[in-house]
């Protein structure tokens, strides 16, 4: 098992005949991940890295029984071709696209809860289920299959922590990257439910960032759910309020949504924590020997 | 994005939303005929800034001089004038230097009967914008939140559909709002609503929201920020981003694509990812340095694109060391390597630089920066790389 994708998930990619978008295919078919199709409005019946293309989302799960897709479309184009794959029926939504429109995510937002359809993001790296399925733009070679979840809202601070337990022996069962919008499709709760009853992962790592009260929520829902050790870091401990760092999410303002309120609280539910980046996985190493 | 009052208040005004009337000065001669031609016995000459706390704050150097003042004549208009503009304007939000103040806005003044906070945001957590309305106007809503959470009142709406009528009767009762005033209300709060969805605000705020003794509610100041993903439609809006309120280079670094904040100490650094970015940042106060910025050089850092982040990082003349932290992804640490030495090799280089470089193709790109002859410091991992950079500095 694992959460979310497999080896047997077949995956499309709306955005294909872009640069972006058919780099990103490439990528996830030379990993092993079931890449079956493209999508893009108006070039249906054209090929990319061997693959048909569709113009609407509905003709390719239909030619191809696809149940995943990742989207590489512009981010005015984006909001549409998230409902798009929701109206198609498809079960894992993982919208790379960065700079969305937040308005946009508002009803995107409300759809997908309606919906038997998972989003991840937007803005985000993507999810991997390591030697079995790729979806996104993550590195695949850092990552080992192993008993680790792990769950994020930034990329290369993903990666980091991936390579850190990889590097300590300790695989992933699979790796989810949130993305760093103010609203994303996935929280760290609908993940921590996954992870919870997930057979094969047997602790979570997870790493959040300034802003919003995502782990503080995180964390009260630990303390109540889950059994399974958990660690985590928070980034921009340092970060002054007031300031956008990067992702539109990760701003401290009216005084809320400081790391330290984040860490206290994942303190108080008893998770481990990272003081240090550097620090991630023997962090989740210690909550594992703790928890035994 | 940001913009100032007076052009918050004039989207305000072309939407049918109750403002007060006001003119725009940039001399003190203008604020004198401003004054004339509102006709009123009195009227409020207001510092234009993109910051807060103007009320309460001071001109640097004239501490007598604040940013919001009462007039009663065009003489008196036309001396505050004189003793704002040109001058900076220290506020709680602006830090010690202050801000220049360029332009002041001249506007009629109003028969306030009562004083109301008015805000709306995304609620991240209800993922809905959320209206707050407050009977304490007039002063920080930070500290009513923090202190007296009971008094601020949340409605959340559905952007397509803007807040329901029994939305804003709910909230007229509790805050005990009636008759005219509360048929005022009605409008303008559907009214800033609307304004909030349709060119995608990441905050308006009315403090004060002022009810006049005619029950008139109508905004005495208004500040409007904007989801800058949403730039993209709103060409009008664009247009009133004023660059000399922002920090020159940030205004740079966006230019090339770059994401850069400028912070007070030291330790320059230049990572790719903003969550890495911020985590440099935070290891490097971890080991007793100060890091002098956030920058994001994104996913697929290009030379040129280096070489501007180089170049931004050593303008700060507070930036003592540079730490260069990649975790190269689908970007190779050859190219990165590549980049760091040609940036290098364009640039005066003359403070320390320590790289830390991890991901694909890590060895040969250690090995290009052990064999340029460039004097890299090498990080071996993240700690080393930020023990390193912070013993540079010491």
């Amino acid at each position: 098992m694992s959460i979310l994708v497999n080896k047997d998930t077949k995956v499309i990619c709306q955005g294909i005949t872009g640069k972006v978008g058919e780099f990103h295919t490439k990528g996830c078919k030379e990993y092993g991940t079931k890449m079956v199709g493209g999508v893009t409005p108006g070039k249906g019946g054209q090929s990319v890295e061997g693959l048909p293309v569709f113009d609407t989302v509905e003709e390719a799960v239909k030619e191809t029984g696809a149940n995943a897709t990742m989207i590489f479309v512009p981010p005015p184009f984006t909001a549409d071709a998230i409902l798009e794959a929701i109206d198609a029926g498809i079960e894992v939504i993982c919208a790379i696209t960065e700079g969305v429109p937040v308005l946009d995510m508002v009803p995107v937002y409300q759809k997908v809860k309606q919906s038997k359809s998972v989003l991840v993001g937007p803005n985000c790296p993507g999810v991997i289920t390591p030697e079995e399925c790729k979806i996104g733009i993550m590195p695949g070679y850092i990552h080992k299959k192993g008993p680790v979840g792990v769950m994020s809202r930034s990329g290369t601070l993903t990666y980091e922590a991936v390579w850190q337990l990889t590097n300590l022996g300790l695989g992933q069962s699979t790796c989810v990257g949130l993305g760093g919008d103010p609203i994303v499709g996935t929280s760290f709760i609908d993940l921590l439910e996954m992870y919870q009853n997930d057979g094969d992962t047997e602790a979570i790592m997870m790493m959040g960032e300034i802003g919003g009260t995502a782990e503080e929520e995180a964390a009260e829902y630990i303390k109540q759910n889950v059994t399974k050790p958990v660690a985590a870091f928070i980034a921009g401990r340092t970060a002054p309020p007031g300031k956008r760092m990067g992702h539109a999410g990760a701003i401290i303002s009216g005084g809320k949504g400081t790391a330290d309120e984040k860490f206290a609280a994942l303190r108080g539910a008893g998770v481990e924590i990272a003081e240090s980046p550097a620090d991630m996985g023997t962090a989740l190493k210690r909550a594992i020997d703790n928890h035994k | 994005m940001k913009i100032h009052e007076f052009q918050a208040k004039e989207i305000l005004r072309q939407a049918g939303v109750a403002v007060p009337r006001s003119i725009v000065a940039k001399t003190p001669e203008e604020a004198s005929a401003a004054y004339t031609e509102l006709g009123g016995s009195i009227a409020v000459v207001k510092a234009q800034i993109h910051a807060g706390g103007r009320g309460k704050g001071t001109v640097k150097d004239n501490a007598d001089q604040r940013g919001v003042v009462l007039v009663k004549s065009a003489e008196e208009a036309a001396t505050v004038a004189k003793n704002l503009l040109g001058k900076e304007l220290v506020t709680i939000q602006t830090g010690p230097e202050g801000k220049q103040v360029n332009q002041v806005l001249v506007e009629e003044g109003c028969d306030i009967q009562r004083e109301l906070y008015l805000g709306i945001v995304l609620d991240r957590a209800a993922k809905l914008p959320c209206l707050m309305m407050s009977s304490e106007g007039g002063t920080e809503i930070e500290e009513v939140a923090a202190e007296t959470p009971e008094k601020i009142f949340k409605e959340h709406f559905d952007p397509s559909l803007g807040p329901q009528s029994f939305q804003i009767r709910k909230l007229c009762k509790k805050l005990g709002i009636s008759g005219p005033a509360a048929r005022s209300a009605e409008k303008f709060v559907k009214g800033l609503c609307k304004v909030y969805v349709d060119t995608d605000c990441a905050l308006a705020e009315i403090n004060p929201l002022v009810i006049t003794g005619s029950g008139e509610m109508i905004a005495l100041d208004c500040k409007m920020t904007f989801d800058d993903n949403a730039l993209y439609r709103h060409k009008d809006i664009v247009e009133l981003r004023d660059l000399s309120e922002e920090e020159p280079a940030e205004v740079r670094a966006q230019n090339t694509g770059l994401s850069y904040v400028k912070l007070d100490g030291n330790i320059g650094c230049l990572v790719n990812g903003a969550g890495l970015a911020m985590s440099t940042m935070d290891i490097i106060k971890l080991h007793g340095g100060e890091p002098a910025n956030f920058l994001d050089v994104g996913g697929g850092a290009n030379v040129d694109q280096v070489t501007e982040a180089f170049s931004i990082l050593l303008d700060d003349k507070n930036v003592k060391a540079v730490l260069v932290n990649i975790f190269g992804g689908i970007m190779r640490c050859t190219t990165i390597a590549g980049a760091l030495l040609e940036a290098y090799k364009k640039l005066d280089f003359n403070v320390p630089l320590v790289v830390r470089l991890e991901g694909t193709e890590v060895e040969e790109g250690r090995k290009m920066l052990a064999e340029s002859g460039i004097d890299i410091i090498i990080g071996d991992g993240l700690t080393d790389a930020a023990k390193k950079v912070v013993a540079t500095v010491a």
